[in-house]
């Protein structure tokens, strides 16, 4: 029995957005009297944590604590058109249209803040859910007070309207000249595998990573994507597979029996640093990470086998039955026979 | 970088006690009273010619409400891209000519519950004269191989090509100047989102005539949009719920439940659920699809890589879904995050009688940059450079053109593999830890390492 | 149609439910009882978002008969939190980011519970071997095994 340790790595690229554009989202957001803002999407959280980094990102434009903001999405009859969650795009584009609402919403609260405080609207500013006087942090009133006069007094709203719209691009048929992104998020992955010569199976030992991602919003959240997807990266490259002698149908999987997916007991050693160049058209300079997270991991993968055995074994899942016909006919080739 | 406040911060999720508590409410978990079960009845085969189907056992099953099939579809084509002029409509809602793929849906089972309606998908005799299925893609392609698809060819036709094509500087020329060609075949097969939550949706017709449809759809609006020009009503006749979705993947855009659940609710009047089974996911969703890739690089002895040929065939499956788009997307990143002067790339969707599939996570990138990634490697071994170095070589840069035509911003590819090496523990040499994605002349640098595919 | 009268104890109150022999403990929690923390993942015995106690054993509900845990005790996630108050299990999971979509959590949290019911003190290669019967697609598991290390020593305080 022999297990052979190796190294390898593999950098990427991942656009952000839909390719060519066209997917717009657009966001609505008003203050209660209560001074309480509320957020209305069609968007959908998937589990990544949309809800939470778009209250991040509206509190932080309206100036208020993030309890000051609730995110109510889900229903096509009282919100307005998003074109989903996919393709890396949520936090980019839904970020974007909440900081233009936002935005708005500020302005008129502002507007109404500087009418009760006498003051000009552009020598104040929104901390914390106080409007208060640049330089004269005392002369201030809350966000509350604010709402209640904008509503009962003086008969005004406080909301904003915000859409993000990349225009739909064309693609040059004779030459594929396109604008296929809003911006590109960088990684590179470095695994390191055992592979045990005898059996064909390969561990995933450990896994660094290096991840550009414009602005995290939330790093505990842009940890989960990173991790998530690792795992799932893993079972992309050694286990998965609908179709085990694709592309006939045999044996075509039905549940987890034969579809193998990696569990708790697979989950390697993983180990991250997150930079952040931001982006000159993301929220704060986001850009996306969802998908990124699940693609360096595979080459990387098969790079450390080679690293390790000197087999290229390029037909995803690399399953134990193919590293020992590649070490089979590496041998064969290697003796001549 | 400009300083936040709660940007930045690691502040804890929304939805994060009613995960803990298990009070977070999933498609699966709404109820109404009265609630009827869907079921649905699949084709056996991968492709043929329906002759008959006979629903008259299943119908008298006690239990059973009613039967939705084809004649009950209003505008039975569903072509989710065609909002975006994807076309022409090639699959339809409910088969009733011919069936393309295995699991294909035929016609829905509604009864009183769940059991009732398996029991009665069973009682269903389809009468399907088997057709030989295609199934692989470069027989597809083959002149030989049946034509699958209407209109006449086994690919999506693009502006009148049945491939997309990349064509930046003259690569051919360069590959004749190369040091060194280093070929490379990928191979993807399917693989499957596995979401622990399987679709799901719940559809009550309301007094006025509208439609309220829960759904674990990724996009609302998308699939509410769809559904719409399928029941050939208003969008404003139907209301879609959502916006919790235990899982996505990009396996959940493919608008598979809602038409169907909306048509059999219209029908029975009452509310009605479809929540398709493990098996069903494994076996009739979307999945990514397989592909296969061939990579022609032209390298300098230096490093540079001055050209890249790409041929690449993406599996759709039987229908277009989002398939048509995928593949121009992949067209539109055979490059990687490198600066080639010579690229050129033929990439087809190519039709076959499988299962479709559809948007993954990673969606027309995450195999090119598997055959991009391991063809590196493959590179840096061949030509005795050092891995890391090969790479930085090549990343590209501000300011440099991408194959696409589109001139590179943001770019951080550089910056990313330092971080990796020092994190790894590999300790790069010093004009390697210089580079940035904003130098200009350094593409050819002096390598400190020689020959031998050296271990990393 | 047939029905049976099964009597056991959930969350700790005596249940009787009249229902058709074969019906799951999972149907039975979910569509009977209207407890939908317990998920209905795949069916199959596969996946593990079906967990839940049955005498303190983590069992999948979703292929065993209701019919078979007469006079039983089962606890499920509901059960789990008293008073209000959240279980430290729920607390490590929540402050851990260890939920995303959140479909897997209630299985795995009963998965976790039955181990530190049984191993106060367990490794993290203990944790991993517990909870291999539990798939989460989202986390990649290792802010899961966190969570339930971060648990235990919440606990033995």
């Amino acid at each position: 029995m022999t297990r052979v340790r190796g190294r390898g790595i593999a950098s990427v690229n991942y656009p952000t957005g839909m390719n060519l554009g066209g997917d717009p989202t657009q966001a609505l957001i008003f203050c209660q009297p209560t001074g309480s803002f509320t957020v209305k999407l069609s968007s959908t959280d998937l589990g990544q944590g949309l809800k939470t980094v778009i209250g991040q990102i509206a509190a932080e434009t309206l100036g208020v604590p993030l309890e000051g903001v609730i995110i109510d999405t889900g229903d096509t009859d009282s919100a307005p058109h998003c074109m989903g969650t996919f393709a890396s795009r949520a936090t980019h584009r839904v970020g974007n249209a909440v900081i233009m609402a936002a935005e708005e919403a500020k302005r008129a609260l502002l507007e109404v803040a500087a009418d009760e405080m006498e003051a000009a609207p552009q020598d104040l500013v929104v901390e914390n859910g106080e409007v208060h006087v640049k330089g004269s942090p005392d002369r201030k009133l809350s966000v509350l007070d604010v709402a209640l006069a904008a509503h009962f007094k003086y008969g005004r709203t406080i909301s904003g309207r915000g859409i993000f719209l990349k225009p739909k691009g064309g693609v040059d048929p004779e030459t594929g000249a396109c604008d296929p992104d809003s911006t590109e998020a960088h990684a590179t992955a470095v695994a390191e595998v055992e592979v045990d010569t005898e059996t064909g199976e390969v561990t995933v030992l450990r896994l660094f990573g290096a991840y550009e991602v414009g602005r995290q919003v939330n790093p505990a959240m842009v940890e989960g994507q990173i991790v998530g997807g690792a795992v799932m990266g893993m079972g992309h490259a050694l286990m998965e597979t609908v179709f085990p002698y694709y592309p006939a149908q045999d044996h075509h999987t039905s549940s987890f029996g034969e579809y193998i997916v990696p569990t708790a007991m697979d989950a390697p050693q993983i180990e991250t640093v997150v930079l952040e160049y931001p982006s000159s058209n993301g929220p704060y300079g986001v850009k996306g990470v969802g998908e990124m997270t699940a693609n360096s991991p595979v080459p990387a993968i098969v790079n450390a086998i080679y690293d390790a055995v000197g087999v290229w074994v390029t037909d995803l899942p690399v399953t134990p039955e193919k590293v020992l016909r590649a070490l089979e006919d590496k041998d064969r080739a290697l003796s001549g026979s | 970088m400009k300083q936040l406040g709660i940007v930045g911060q690691s502040v804890k999720r929304r939805d994060g006690l009613g995960h803990v508590t298990g009070q977070t409410q999933y498609v699966d978990d709404v109820f109404y009273p009265g609630m009827l079960w869907l079921r649905m009845v699949r084709s056996p085969v991968a492709r043929g010619a329906i002759r008959r189907i006979d629903t008259a056992r299943a119908e008298a099953l006690p239990g059973v409400v009613a039967i939705v099939s084809a004649g009950d579809v209003p505008n039975n084509w569903y072509t989710i891209l065609g909002l975006i002029g994807v076309g022409p409509p090639d699959e339809p809602v409910l088969a009733h000519e011919e069936v393309m793929y295995q699991g294909e849906p035929i016609c829905a089972v509604v009864a009183e519950t769940e059991d009732i309606a398996n029991e009665a998908t069973s009682l269903v005799k389809l009468d399907i004269e088997e057709l030989e299925p295609v199934l692989d893609v470069e027989y597809a392609l083959n002149a030989e191989a049946p034509v699958i698809k209407k209109w006449g060819s086994n690919t999506f036709i693009y502006d009148g090509m049945n491939h997309r094509r990349l064509r930046f500087g003259d690569v051919d020329a360069a590959l004749k100047q190369a040091d060194f060609v280093v070929d490379g075949t990928y191979r993807l097969s399917p693989i499957e989102h596995v979401p622990l939550e399987t679709h799901c949706c719940v559809v009550k017709p309301e007094p006025d005539g509208r439609l309220t449809v829960h759904t674990n759809t990724q996009a609302l609006y998308f699939s509410m949009d769809n559904t719409a020009i399928i029941l050939q009503c208003p969008s404003n006749q139907l209301r879609f719920l959502g916006g919790t979705v235990g899982g996505g993947f990009g396996g959940k855009v493919d608008v598979i439940t809602e038409p169907v659940t909306c048509i059999a609710a219209l029908k029975t009047r009452r509310p009605v659920k479809w929540r398709w089974t493990r098996r069903e996911e494994f076996q009739n969703s979307s999945t990514r699809a397989g592909v296969k890739m061939e990579y022609r690089d032209g390298v300098m002895r230096d490093g540079r890589i001055i050209a890249r040929k790409v041929r690449s065939l993406q599996d759709a499956g039987a229908y277009h879904r989002h398939s048509p788009y995928g593949a121009q997307k992949h067209m539109a990143n055979v490059g990687g995050p490198y600066s080639i002067p010579n690229v050129w790339a033929d990439v087809y969707c190519v039709y076959t009688n499988r299962q479709p599939s559809s948007a993954m996570r990673g969606f027309g990138v995450m195999e090119a940059s598997f055959a991009i990634e391991v063809q590196m490697e493959k590179i840096a071994r061949t030509i005795g450079m050092d891995s890391w170095e090969l790479r930085m070589i090549n990343a590209y840069r501000n300011g440099q053109m991408r194959p696409v035509r589109k001139v590179v911003e943001d770019a951080a590819l550089v910056e990313t593999l330092q971080a990796a090496a020092e994190l790894a523990g590999h300790e790069l040499p010093a004009h390697l830890r210089a580079m940035h994605s904003n130098d200009t002349g350094e593409q050819t640098g002096n390598h400190a390492y020689g020959g031998g595919g050296s271990r990393l | 149609m047939d029905t049976t009268t099964v009597t056991f104890t959930l969350n700790g109150t005596t249940t009787a439910l009249a229902v058709s022999p074969l019906t799951t403990l999972r149907t039975a929690l979910r569509e009977n009882l209207h407890l939908s923390a317990t998920k209905a993942g795949c069916s199959q015995g596969g996946c593990g978002s079906c967990t839940v106690l049955v005498d303190g054993e983590p069992t999948l509900s979703c292929l065993l008969p209701l019919a078979l845990i007469e006079g039983q005790e089962v606890t499920t996630l509901e059960g789990l939190s008293t008073r209000g108050g959240l279980h430290p299990l729920q607390e490590a999971f929540y402050d851990r980011f260890a939920a995303q979509c959140g479909y897997c959590t209630p299985g795995m949290i009963m998965a976790a519970k039955a181990l530190l019911d049984r191993n106060a003190q367990p490794t993290r290669e203990e944790i991993r071997e517990a909870l291999v019967g539990n798939l989460c697609r989202c986390t990649g598991y290792l802010p899961i095994l966190e969570a339930v290390e971060d648990a235990a020593r919440r606990l033995s305080q």
